[in-house]
C-alpha cells in the first residue's frame, strides 16, 4: 500500500472510530442517566449539524465553490420531513415511527437534491463571488417561500396552497405559512442520527476517494486544466452541490421532526453563516475537522449560558481571535515554532535522495 | 547531438501534400492528425490569429515558433476550443471540431500542457495523472461510494497505469507528492505525463523547456522522441528554445502578428529572410 | 399616481440601499473583502443618532455628525484591529473574520441597548410634505433621495479628481504597483473604510427616518440587500453599486406593491438572479478574462 493510502485509511479510520466510540459512550450515558439534560437535548441537533457541516465541506473544500444558502436545503427537507410523516400518519395510519423517520429523511433527501439540481443549474453559470450571492440568493427565496406555504391533508390527500389559506374544511393542518410546520410527532432519536452521520460520512469520505471526487477536486484547483484532459466542470460542481444538498435536506428532517414544531426563522441565512463557519474552522476539506468543529460549536453555546447575555459575545469573540491567530503569518510562525518539537516527532525522516532526471535550474 | 540531428533528418524526409503543407513521407497515406483552413480569431477588431493553414502528420513532430505575442498559444487554445474561433476550421483526423466545448475536443484526441503550469496544485503527482486517465478507465459514482469490486478493478488499473507513465520520466518515487510542491522542472514534466495519460492523437506542448539548462533541454528531446516513436502520436511544440527547435522538429511553422510567415523543414526555416528579419529586425539599408 | 408613488419611495429605498451598497463596493474593490459588519455599522450610527435625539437633546444635525464620527472611527479600528492582520489571507478567512465581527456589533449593541425595538424619532426630518397635485411626498423622502444624490456626486468626483481618489482607484487596480509609486497603501484602505462608514452613519439616520423601528438586528438585512445590490451592479464599480442599490429599491417596492408583500424579498432575489444569467459579471461589471 502506498504511503498515501495509508494515511487516508489512518484518516478515514480515526473519522469513523471517533463518531462510533462517542455513540456508544453516550449511550451508555443516557442509559446510566448521567447525561445532563441539555447535552441529551442536543444529540439530534449534533447529529444533524455534523451533516450539514459535511455536506457543506463537499461543495466548500472540495469542489471549491462558496456556497451561502445551504441552511436553505435544511429547510426544504426539515418541511418535507415533516409533510411526509404528518401524511404517512394520518393518511396511512402508520404508527411505526421508525418507518415513519426512514421515509421522510428519504423522501427530505430527495426532494432537496431535485431542488438541488433545478438551482444547481443556474447557480453553476457563475464563478467566485457572484456564485455565492446567488446561493444567498436562492436560500432567502426558500425562506420566502416556505412562509407563504399552506399544506393540509384530508380524506388521505394531500392539499397544497400558495399564499392564501386556500384548504378545503376540515382539513388537518400540516404546513400553517408562517406558523411552520405544526403538530409534529417528534420521532428523531440519537441513534437515528448516528446512522444518518454514519451514512453521510461513508458516502463524502468514499466520494472523495473515487475517480468522482477527484474530478470534483480538480475542478477546484484549475477549471481549464480539468476541461483539458476532458473533465466536465459544470457535470462534477453539480455532483457535488446536488450531493451535498440530498445530505442536507436528510439533516433537516432529522432536525425538523425532534421538535414539535418547525418554523422558518429557523433556516435563515444565519444558519447557513453558522454552517460556513463550522466548515472553515474545521479545515477546508477536512471531513474530521468538520465532525469536531460542528460538534463542538454546537454545544459551546449551551456550555457558555453560564455567562448568559454575554455568551454570543464571547463566541464573537473567540471567532474573531482564533481566525486572526490562525491566519496571520507572523502569529502562524510564532506558532510553528512553539509546536516543532511536537511535530517531529510525527515526521519520519526520509533520507537525502540523490535528484531524478538531473538537477532543475532555478 | 549532432547526430541525433542527423539521425532525424533522414528518418523522416518531408514530403509537399496537396494542401501546401509537408507532412513525414510516411504519413503521407494517412489522414492528418490536424489540418487546420483559414483558422482566425478577433477580439474587438484585433486580429489575433489570421488566416492560419498548418497540416501535421500522424506520427509527426512539429513545431511552431516566433517572437513573443505572434500568437502561438492563442493558436493552442484555438485547437483545443478553450476558444471559439471567429473563421476558419480544425480539423482533428478529418473531424471538424466546429462547436464543441473543449471537453469534446479533448476527446478526440487531443491533450495540452501550459505556458504557466496548471496543474492540480492541491492534489498528488499521482492524482494528477489519474485525472488525466479520467476518461479512459472508468467506473460510476455510485459503484465508488458502494465500493463494488469493480471499483478496487479500476483503482489498481489506473494506479498501474498512472505509475507506468510516471515511469517515461522516471517520476514514480514522487508519485506521493503534492504536486504543488515539486520544483519546477518536475512539474513541467509531470504535465507531460498528464497530457499523455488521456491517450491523445496530438501532443500539444507549450513552452516544454522553460526554464530548463541544456543539459535538461537535450534530456527533454530525447524524451519527445521517444513518446513519439512509444505512443505513435504527433507532436506540435512551441518553443522558443531553437536547439530544441531545430535538433527534434521535423516540420516547423512560422508565426507573426497573428500570421503564418513561413513553413517548412528545419535548414528551409533559418534561411528564410522573413523568419530572419522577424525575429532579428530588418537589414538596413546600404 | 399610485405608480408613482411606489417609484418614489423605491426610490428612497433604493437610494438608501445605494449609500449602503457603495461601502460594500469601495471596500470590496480596495481591499478585496466582503465586509459583512457594514450593514451593522449602520445600526450603530442609527443607535447613536438616536441617543443624541432621545436622550442628550442633541440638535438634529449634530446628532447625525455624532453618530458619522463614531462610525467612522469605528470602521477605521475594526479595519486595523481584525482585517488589517489578515491582509494576507485567503478571502474566504477574512469573510469568517468579517462575521465574527458583525456578531460582535451586534451584541454589543444588544448589551448597551437591549433587544428591545426603539422608536426612531421622525418628527425631525418628517417634518413636512410636498405637494404636487394628487401626489404627496414626505420630506423624509425627499431628504434621503436629496442627501443620495449629493452623496454619489461628490464620490464620484472625489474619486476621479482628488489624489485621494485616484489613490483609492490604483490601490484596488494592483496594490503592488501602487506601493511602488509611493501610495500609503494602509492609509488609503483605512481612508477608504473611514468614507464607507461615514455613509454608513448616514444611511443609518435616514434608514430609521422612513422605518422607524430600531433593533440590533436592524442592519442585517438591509446589508445583506445592499451587498447583493452591490453585486448586481458589479462588485467593485462605484457607477454599479449607485444603479444596483436603486434598482434593487424601486423593484423591492413595486414587487411588494403590485405582487405580493410576503413575496416582495423572494422578488428582489429572484431578478437578481435572472440578471446575473444574462450578465455574469453585474450590471456595469466587467467580466474576469482568464488568461490561458
Amino acid at each position: 500500500m502506498t504511503k498515501a493510502k495509508r494515511k487516508r485509511l489512518i484518516y478515514n479510520l480515526i473519522t469513523f472510530g471517533l463518531v462510533v466510540a462517542a455513540f456508544f459512550i453516550l449511550q451508555n450515558m443516557i442509559a446510566a442517566k448521567t447525561i445532563s439534560r441539555s447535552l441529551k437535548g442536543q444529540l439530534v441537533p449534533i447529529c444533524a449539524w455534523i451533516v450539514m457541516a459535511v455536506s457543506l465541506n463537499l461543495v466548500i473544500g472540495f469542489s471549491g465553490e462558496l456556497s451561502l444558502g445551504h441552511a436553505g436545503f435544511m429547510s426544504v427537507g426539515a418541511y418535507t420531513g415533516a409533510i411526509v410523516s404528518g401524511w404517512l400518519l394520518e393518511a396511512f395510519n402508520m404508527e411505526d415511527p421508525v418507518i415513519r423517520l426512514a421515509l421522510a429523511i428519504l423522501c427530505a433527501g430527495i426532494i432537496a437534491g431535485i431542488v438541488g439540481a433545478l438551482i444547481g443549474i443556474p447557480v453553476l453559470r457563475l464563478r467566485g463571488d457572484y456564485l455565492a450571492i446567488v446561493t444567498l440568493a436562492f436560500g432567502e427565496i426558500i425562506r420566502n417561500l416556505v412562509n407563504v406555504l399552506y399544506v393540509g391533508v384530508l380524506d388521505g390527500k394531500l392539499h397544497f396552497s400558495f399564499l392564501n389559506k386556500d384548504l378545503p374544511e376540515g382539513v388537518t393542518m400540516l404546513v400553517d405559512g408562517a406558523k411552520g410546520a405544526v403538530k409534529i410527532k417528534p420521532i428523531s432519536t440519537f441513534t437515528a442520527g448516528f446512522i444518518l452521520v454514519m451514512i453521510t460520512l461513508v458516502v463524502v469520505l468514499n466520494l472523495v476517494n473515487s475517480r468522482t471526487g477527484r474530478a470534483i477536486q480538480a475542478t477546484r484547483d484549475n477549471r481549464i486544466a480539468a476541461e483539458s484532459m476532458g473533465v466536465s466542470v459544470t457535470k462534477y460542481k453539480m455532483t457535488a452541490f446536488v450531493t451535498a444538498a440530498v445530505l442536507a435536506g436528510m439533516a433537516g428532517a432529522l432536525y425538523g421532526l425532534n421538535s414539535s414544531t418547525v418554523v422558518p426563522t429557523q433556516f435563515t441565512f444565519n444558519q447557513s453563516i453558522n454552517v460556513l463557519v463550522f466548515v472553515v474552522l474545521g479545515g477546508l476539506g477536512n471531513v474530521l475537522g468538520s465532525v469536531i468543529s460542528a460538534t463542538f460549536l454546537t454545544v459551546l453555546p449551551e456550555v457558555l449560558r453560564e455567562f448568559a447575555d454575554y455568551r454570543m459575545l464571547v463566541y464573537a469573540v473567540v471567532l474573531i481571535l482564533v481566525m486572526i491567530f490562525t491566519n496571520n503569518p507572523t502569529t502562524r510562525a510564532i506558532a510553528n515554532r512553539l509546536f516543532a518539537p511536537v511535530k517531529a516527532l510525527f515526521r519520519r525522516k526520509k533520507p537525502a535522495q540523490p535528484e531524478i532526471g538531473g538537477g532543475d535550474a532555478q | 547531438m549532432t547526430d541525433m540531428k542527423k539521425k532525424h533528418r533522414s528518418d523522416t524526409r518531408m514530403v509537399p501534400v496537396p494542401s501546401h503543407s509537408i507532412v513525414p513521407e510516411r504519413d503521407v497515406n494517412e489522414i492528418p492528425v490536424l489540418e487546420t483552413r483559414h483558422l482566425g480569431i478577433e477580439f474587438g477588431g484585433l486580429k489575433a490569429v489570421d488566416d492560419f493553414n498548418l497540416t501535421i502528420g500522424k506520427t509527426e513532430i512539429a513545431g511552431l515558433i516566433g517572437p513573443n505575442g505572434a500568437g502561438k498559444t492563442t493558436v493552442f487554445n484555438l485547437l483545443t476550443k478553450v476558444y471559439e474561433p471567429t473563421s476558419g476550421a480544425v480539423l482533428i483526423n478529418g473531424q471538424d471540431l466546429h462547436g464543441m466545448s473543449i471537453v469534446q475536443a479533448s476527446r478526440l484526441g487531443i491533450a495540452r500542457t501550459f505556458q504557466n503550469i496548471r496543474l492540480f496544485d492541491k492534489m498528488t503527482v499521482e492524482e494528477n495523472v489519474r485525472i488525466g486517465l479520467h476518461n479512459q478507465i472508468k467506473y460510476d459514482m455510485f459503484t465508488g461510494i458502494l465500493r463494488l469490486p469493480y471499483y478496487w478493478k479500476q483503482e489498481k488499473r489506473q494506479h498501474e497505469q498512472a505509475m507506468d507513465l510516471l515511469g517515461i520520466f522516471g517520476m514514480q518515487d514522487l508519485a506521493d507528492e503534492v504536486a504543488g510542491s515539486l520544483p519546477y522542472g518536475a512539474q513541467r514534466r509531470l504535465e507531460i505525463v498528464r497530457a499523455l495519460a488521456t491517450d491523445p492523437k496530438l501532443l500539444l506542448l507549450d513552452e516544454p523547456a522553460a526554464g530548463m539548462n541544456p543539459h535538461e533541454t537535450e534530456e527533454l528531446m530525447e524524451n519527445i522522441a521517444k513518446i513519439r516513436d512509444q505512443f505513435r502520436i504527433a507532436i506540435l511544440l512551441i518553443e522558443h528554445d531553437m536547439s530544441l527547435v531545430m535538433g527534434v522538429c521535423e516540420g516547423i511553422c512560422v508565426l507573426n502578428f497573428g500570421r503564418v510567415i513561413a513553413k517548412g523543414t528545419a535548414d528551409e526555416i533559418q534561411a528564410n529572410p522573413d523568419v530572419i528579419e522577424a525575429y532579428l529586425g530588418k537589414k538596413k539599408e546600404g | 399616481m399610485i405608480f408613482l408613488d411606489h417609484l418614489i419611495n423605491g426610490l428612497s429605498l433604493g437610494s438608501i440601499y445605494a449609500i449602503i451598497a457603495l461601502g460594500y463596493t469601495m471596500v470590496y474593490g480596495i481591499a478585496k473583502m466582503l465586509n459583512f459588519a457594514h450593514g451593522d455599522v449602520i445600526m450603530v450610527g442609527a443607535y447613536i443618532a438616536f441617543c443624541g435625539l432621545q436622550y442628550w437633546g442633541v440638535p438634529p444635525v449634530l446628532a447625525i455628525l455624532l453618530a458619522m464620527v463614531v462610525c467612522t472611527m469605528l470602521g477605521i479600528t475594526i479595519e486595523g484591529l481584525a482585517y488589517r492582520p489578515l491582509r494576507q489571507a485567503t478571502s474566504l478567512a477574512v469573510l469568517i473574520t468579517a462575521i465574527g465581527m458583525s456578531y460582535l456589533l451586534q451584541n454589543i449593541a444588544l448589551m448597551i441597548w437591549g433587544a428591545n425595538p426603539k422608536s426612531f424619532p421622525t418628527t425631525f426630518i418628517n417634518s413636512a410634505s410636498l405637494h404636487l397635485g394628487k401626489l404627496s411626498i414626505s420630506s423624509a423622502t425627499l431628504i434621503t433621495i436629496g442627501v443620495s444624490v449629493v452623496i454619489m456626486v461628490a464620490l464620484t468626483l472625489f474619486t476621479a479628481r482628488t489624489k485621494l481618489g485616484k489613490a483609492m482607484r490604483c490601490v484596488s487596480e494592483d496594490r503592488g504597483a501602487a506601493e511602488l509609486m509611493g501610495i500609503n497603501v494602509n492609509r488609503t484602505i483605512s481612508v477608504t473604510f473611514a468614507i464607507g462608514s461615514a455613509l454608513a452613519a448616514i444611511a443609518g439616520v435616514l434608514l430609521c427616518s422612513s422605518y422607524p423601528i430600531l433593533q440590533p438586528t436592524t442592519g442585517s438585512m438591509p446589508g445583506i440587500k445592499a451587498f447583493t445590490a452591490a453585486v448586481f451592479g458589479g462588485i467593485g464599480s462605484i457607477p454599479g453599486a449607485m444603479l444596483g442599490g436603486v434598482l434593487l429599491g424601486v423593484i423591492e417596492i413595486f414587487g411588494k406593491a403590485y405582487i405580493s408583500t410576503e413575496l416582495g424579498d423572494a422578488i428582489v432575489f429572484a431578478v437578481l438572479i435572472i440578471v446575473l444569467l444574462f450578465k455574469p459579471a453585474g450590471l456595469l461589471g466587467k467580466p474576469m478574462r482568464e488568461k490561458v
